[in-house]
């Protein structure tokens, strides 16, 4: 192949992706200008005639295609992706999922990339996890229960902050700001002595033991370090660098952590990347997570029926469910509704707000037997054939 | 034919008291229905002016008989009126926004206002309860506002407190009428009713329409009784109810026990409405099944909407047991004679095929034999009437024949017909297909067109359908036949191609390198249209011999060329390409395979290889000549070797047995030091696992291994000499998995994923000592297939299996309901003339379709242009 040849391929009306492959398969033969003639010649010829067809019925098409393997497709709810430590549904009820446009997945993941300084190595991408993965006081203290004094006593163990890379004194401060906050436990008092690395929690009501026991139970758990929303974090190494992957998901304080990269990093809860990142995000979410239910279940199915899919769910700027509440709910035919789900109460609140079906669908055209507006329906071109004289 | 009419639109209302007087044609006042000498009673619920059900008798109203009346509705006066169970929550709903004594809407003049002039631009904002404030004075009247109290189903009243003291009216549905009745138009526009067409007082009924006897006829018994319908037995209720309330009102009589009856006539009513109405028992047959009113005829899968105009019953149209032929071609079906006698094509009579029609007629009803001359079963009437065709008047018929006329002609060989097999999950599942009438009593089919059917022979049935017109005959030639639908739309791949033995076979007749005489060379290519011998690969002692390979070959397009590797192929690092070990290198040179062994991933449904460039380069009828010339060869080739597979086969030696029976027992032993180690408290847990987990995962993953050495020992044991290595190798059917676990071991049994754990206390059998953590008491199976379980083995197996049965019953419903809603939403989206993808109202979704306006069912497994096949072709060499 040669630079003239190049510019030939550049100069092809077809898209960017053919011209590739076109490139990557000629790369490295002999070729004479005769054969590269008839390539170029058959690859165009072909690109025309894969065009898709005018009243082509592409939203019957992508719905069977993907509902279809949905017989074939596990019940089995959990299963171990990629990392054996953490669970994800997989399979049908994922797929369900997806289009039902939950607001919480059953398990939520994210996969978080890191930026180039920390990808490489094992030790610098367990820091970043150590912002993340929620860890409670108990994982960085001895925690006694002092009932003669009532108090709860935290010895901070100095060894496990360093390791984790978080001051004591960040601790002493967070700890007792934190159970006030996130926990909304508000009756105790607090001394810490950061000599000693340790700090005294005293409960409001000297008097009783079960308050006690609570504020000791708080202090045992309060998070003060990393997510709340992150249970876990399991750092793999996927070809060239280390990525995190999460049981949990919080996009917005992942993003606000120092390493991750924003530009990649996801999760696989749909409204929450609609909320934080907008709609077209959430669209493309769809798609990767439809296609990987999909794939991981080994079955084949074009990108191009998922994104049709993923812009229907799309279409008005929030995610809306494939359903009765969604996309089916909201069609502006009365006949089509009705056929759907509850039929008598769409009939009846049609019938007050004085609705006109105005029978362009699918479902309304053939209630009333006439020829649909799709395909060869759809042609209202009529050739008069000349008069033979 | 074919009305030039659509309907334009469809609107949606109310009936006023006015128009249901206005349409009825006669006042309903008996509640009887016939009397003794079974004729209906004039002004009763069958009178003859609502239409007749009885063949003979003429309707009262339009004089025509049962077959052409419509039908007309009545109308019954109720004695006070009844509210509609549908609306009363916007009966509540406007109860509680307007006010007592003026009826306006609880709001100031200048909100409604703004209400009204914002609806105007956006169409959609609707008051609901909650845009109005707790208000206590009505901004018009000032009148102190009460809160309505609603009690289902049909009860409202009013609550107020005076003093310490609650006090609640009950409001007559006559008293809410009269309220809404007092309503302004503009403040219901603001609440989003069309005050033109649902006055708010019309859901409290005065005058209830009876429906016309066509909708709920009567049906005889055998005895000679009338049953009459369940609307009809309803009906009666509320006339009898009502004429009674009529008399006691008139007499007269007490508050108490109008009150009574006024209860029991909205009781009715409601469930002559709906009879599902929570809070309110339905009411009930004699018999004790509880009626189907109106609300339930409309609703659910077999009600009107999805069950009668949805789905549509059809005539012209066969079902029977379906069995396999692999000697017609994939575009043909095989018809049973008597299907192919009964059903039948409409044939217009012009002055051209005058002699043609005439033989039709001539032939008669009856045809005797597959090969005979198809008859005709009708003739039409340019007057719409029709003929039956008998073997006493073929000759009067044919001398009555003239253009204008239509003649329904038998099927006959090559007439096209739609095929389908429920459930219809995707469009393949109707195709079209050539006839061929055939002996038996089943329809006949390919073996290859099976995967888009998802068909096989255990019983399994399917339908016929006959097209009628010429515009139907020509759609299903042109866009459904077998040979447009082999590339499915889901992945661009083929998706109709060789299977199991078709696999088996082609894979053994290629495998590595073979000679053939003559005669046997002739036996494989008998039933091909092949007329001429190449030169033979090789000569021995003046005897010709030709190669499998070659023979192969025969079938290919002369100038194919391609390569790829075959599933056989172990991806080693270094690829030997010709000379690979297991001839996994396919490679085609003009039309010549060179080497390799043709398998599934070659001509096989879902990842032929072969018939994807076939398809791609030579088009779909020669992709379907290639698949029928494919499959009759692979039946002859797995036919000159024979192939069987039986109990013998899974036979492994002495020194197999034992090496199974080590593996066994040292993983075995494996799994009791772990649990030792665990119940030492010296497992290392795995990150975020208890201890517990970590030692079932440990356990699983040896018992997982430990099963795939016993199927290493026994593959190694079993060549391709055995005819279930060959269908696991060549793709035809079944893996290595299989083999291992009727040879070597079954394995580790498990529910959602687990061992095997619940049971009895603390252990799943008797069998086992209590808090026993071995393999054997949580269903692990040692033994194989061939060798027999034990007792306990036996059920843990049947445990397994459980699972799967549910599975496969749960997923089938949910995975139906999820096509279901899809479909529903998706439904009406096309590709637009200009390239985009709108909805038949004309919303725009994606403005060129999947982002590059390539069709899937026309790609290549999803590229717009297949790179690698072009070049393979043109350059003859392999190709990235």
């Amino acid at each position: 192949m040669n630079t003239n040849m190049d510019i030939q391929i550049e100069a092809m009306p077809v898209p960017v992706k053919t011209k590739e492959q076109l490139r990557a398969s000629l790369d490295g033969k002999a070729i004479d200008p005769d054969q590269f003639n008839s390539i170029i010649e058959a690859v165009v010829t072909e690109y025309e005639r894969t065009r898709i067809e005018a009243c082509e019925a592409v939203g019957i098409v992508a719905a069977q295609s993907i509902g279809e393997p949905g017989t074939q497709m596990t019940m089995r709810t959990f299963h171990y992706a990629g990392v054996a430590e953490i669970n994800v549904t997989l399979g049908l009820p994922r797929l369900i999922e997806i289009m039902d446009a939950r607001k919480e997945p059953s398990t939520p993941t994210m996969t978080i990339y890191l930026k180039p300084e920390y990808r490489g190595n094992r030790d610098r991408a367990r820091e970043v996890s150590w912002q993340i993965e929620a860890a409670p006081l108990h994982e960085f203290a001895d925690i006694t229960t002092d009932m003669e004094n009532m108090q709860v006593v935290i010895q901070l163990i100095i060894a496990q902050c360093e390791k984790r890379k978080i001051s004591p004194a960040t601790i002493m401060e967070n700890a007792p700001k934190k159970i006030r906050e996130r926990r909304h436990y508000r009756d105790f008092d607090h001394a810490s002595d950061e000599g000693k690395a340790q700090i005294l929690f005293f409960p409001k009501d000297k008097e009783s033991y079960q308050n006690l026991f609570q504020l000791a139970d708080h202090v045992r758990n309060v998070i003060v370090q990393g997510i709340n929303d992150i249970v876990r974090v399991v750092v793999r190494k996927e070809g060239e660098e280390y990525v995190l992957y999460t049981e949990g998901s919080n996009l917005k304080d992942v993003f606000e952590v120092e390493g991750v990269d924003v530009t990649r990093t996801r999760s696989n809860n749909i409204s929450e990347a609609a909320d934080i990142l907008g709609i077209e995000a959430a669209r493309n979410a769809i798609i990767h997570e439809a296609l990987s239910t999909l794939n991981e279940q080994g079955i084949h199915v074009d990108v191009r029926h998922l994104m049709l899919v993923a812009d229907m769910m799309c279409m008005d700027g929030e995610v809306k469910q494939i359903g009765r509440h969604g996309i089916a709910g909201e069609k502006e035919s009365v006949l089509s509704r009705a056929a759907f789900e509850v039929t008598v109460n769409h009939l009846l609140d049609a019938a007050i707000a004085n609705e006109v079906d105005e029978l362009n669908g699918v479902t309304e055209n053939i209630i009333v037997g006439q020829p649909i507006q799709l395909g060869t329906g759809d042609v209202k071109l009529i050739a008069k054939p000349r008069l033979q004289v | 034919m074919p009305s030039p009419k659509r309907i334009g639109k469809i609107e949606f209302g109310l009936f006023s008291p006015k128009e249901i007087r206005k349409m009825s044609v006669r006042k309903i006042i008996w509640a009887d229905t016939y009397d003794e000498d079974g004729f209906p009673y004039p002004q009763g619920l069958m009178d003859l002016n609502l239409g007749v059900i009885d063949p003979g008798l003429r309707c009262k109203t339009c004089d025509q008989k049962a077959a052409d009346c419509p039908g007309h509705f009545g109308h019954i006066e109720l004695a006070k009126p009844v509210i509609h169970v549908g609306y009363t929550r916007l009966i509540r709903k406007l109860l509680r926004v307007t006010c007592r004594a003026c009826s306006r809407l609880l709001l100031p003049p200048t909100e409604i206002e703004k209400v009204l002039s914002t609806e105007e631009e956006s169409g959609q904002d609707v008051l609901t309860e909650k845009d109005i404030k707790k208000e206590q004075i009505c901004p018009h009247c000032g009148e102190q506002q009460y809160k309505i109290n609603f009690e289902k189903p049909t009860t409202f009243s009013e609550v107020w407190m005076e003093g310490n003291r609650k006090m609640e009216h009950k409001l007559t549905p006559a008293d809410i009428r009269a309220r809404l009745e007092r309503v302004p138009d503009e403040d219901l526009r603001a609440l989003g009713i069309n005050p033109v067409v649902a006055r708010p007082e019309w859901t409290i009924l005065t005058v209830l329409p009876v429906p016309p006897v066509t909708m709920r006829p009567s049906i005889i018994l055998e005895n000679g009784q009338r049953s009459e319908d369940d609307l009809t037995h309803k009906l009666v209720d509320i006339i009898r109810i009502n004429q009674r309330f009529k008399e006691n009102q008139d007499a007269g009589a007490p508050q108490l026990i109008i009150e009574d009856l006024w209860e029991l006539l909205q009781y009715h009513v409601t469930t002559y409405l709906d009879n599902e109405v929570a809070g309110c028992p339905p009411a009930r047959h004699r018999s004790g099944r509880p009626l189907k009113t109106l609300s339930q005829r409309l609703k659910g899968k077999e009600g009107r909407f999805r069950g009668s105009l949805s789905g549509k019953r059809v005539n012209f149209s066969a079902r029977t047991v379906i069995s396999p032929d692999p000697n017609i071609s994939v575009r043909e079906v095989g018809i049973p004679l008597a299907c192919a006698n009964e059903m039948t094509v409409p044939v217009r009579v012009t002055p051209f095929n005058m002699a043609e029609v005439r033989q039709f007629i001539l032939n008669g009803p009856d045809r005797k034999d597959v090969n005979g001359p198809c008859g005709a079963n009708y003739v039409i009437r340019p007057d719409n009437r029709r003929l039956r065709l008998s073997d006493t008047n073929l000759q009067t018929v044919v001398d009555m024949i003239e253009p204008s006329w239509t003649v329904e002609r038998q099927l006959r060989d090559g007439d096209v017909v739609l095929f389908n097999r429920q459930p219809s999950l995707h469009r393949m599942s109707i195709m079209a297909h050539k006839t061929k009438v055939m002996q038996g009593k089943t329809f006949r089919l390919n073996p290859a067109v099976c995967p888009p059917y998802n068909a096989d022979f255990d019983g399994d049935e399917m339908n016929l359908h006959v097209p009628q017109t010429e515009e139907a005959m020509a759609e299903a030639h042109i866009l459904l036949a077998v040979h447009e639908n082999i590339l499915s739309p889901r992945f661009g791949g083929p998706i109709i191609g060789g299977i199991h033995d078709h696999v088996s076979g082609i894979f053994m007749l290629t495998h590595e390198m073979r000679w053939f005489a003559k005669r046997d060379v002739l036996y494989l290519l008998g039933s091909l249209d092949i007329v001429h011998l190449p030169e033979p690969g090789k000569v021995e002692n003046g005897v010709p011999f030709w190669s499998n390979k070659q023979v192969f070959s025969l079938i290919l397009p002369d100038d194919l060329n391609m390569v790829f590797r075959a599933s056989s192929c172990q991806n080693c690092p270094q690829c030997k390409e010709e000379v690979c070990d297991r001839d996994a290198y396919v490679k085609i040179i003009d039309g010549q395979l060179v080497s390799g062994t043709i398998d599934k991933k070659a001509i096989g449904a879902f990842d032929g290889q072969i018939l994807h460039r076939i398809i791609r380069q030579y088009g779909m009828e020669r992709s379907a000549d290639f698949i029928d010339a494919m499959t009759k060869l692979a039946i002859r080739s797995i036919m000159l070797d024979g192939f069987s597979f039986g109990i013998d086969d899974e036979d492994l030696s002495k020194t197999e047995y034992g090496q199974i029976k080590e593996v066994l027992d040292s993983a075995a032993h494996d799994v009791r030091t772990r649990i030792k180690i665990f119940e030492e408290g010296a497992l290392e847990p795995m990150p975020g696992r208890t201890e517990e987990e970590t030692l079932e995962m440990q356990i699983m993953q040896v018992m997982g291994k430990a099963r795939d050495r016993t199927g290493e020992i026994a593959g190694r044991h079993l060549g391709l000499e055995n005819s279930a290595v060959v269908m696991a190798v060549s793709g035809a059917r079944g893996s290595m998995l299989n083999l291992t676990q009727m040879a070597g071991c079954i394995g580790q049994q498990s529910v959602r994923g687990e061992r095997i754990m619940r049971g009895y206390d603390e252990r799943t059998l008797p069998h086992f000592k209590r808090r026993d953590r071995g393999a054997e008491a949580h269903g692990f199976i040692k033994n194989s297939y061939k060798s027999g379980l034990s007792p306990t083995e036996f059920f843990f197996h049947a445990i397994g299996g459980r699972e799967g049965l549910v599975d496969t019953a749960v997923r089938t419903s949910q995975s139906g309901y999820l096509q279901r809603r899809m479909i529903n939403a998706l439904q009406d989206l096309k590709v637009a003339y200009d390239g985009t993808v709108r909805t038949t109202g004309g919303r725009i979704i994606q403005f060129l379709y999947g982002e590059d306006g390539t069709d899937p069912a026309k790609s290549s497994y999803g590229n717009p242009v297949d790179v690698k096949g072009i070049v393979e072709s043109v350059l003859k060499e392999e190709a990235q």
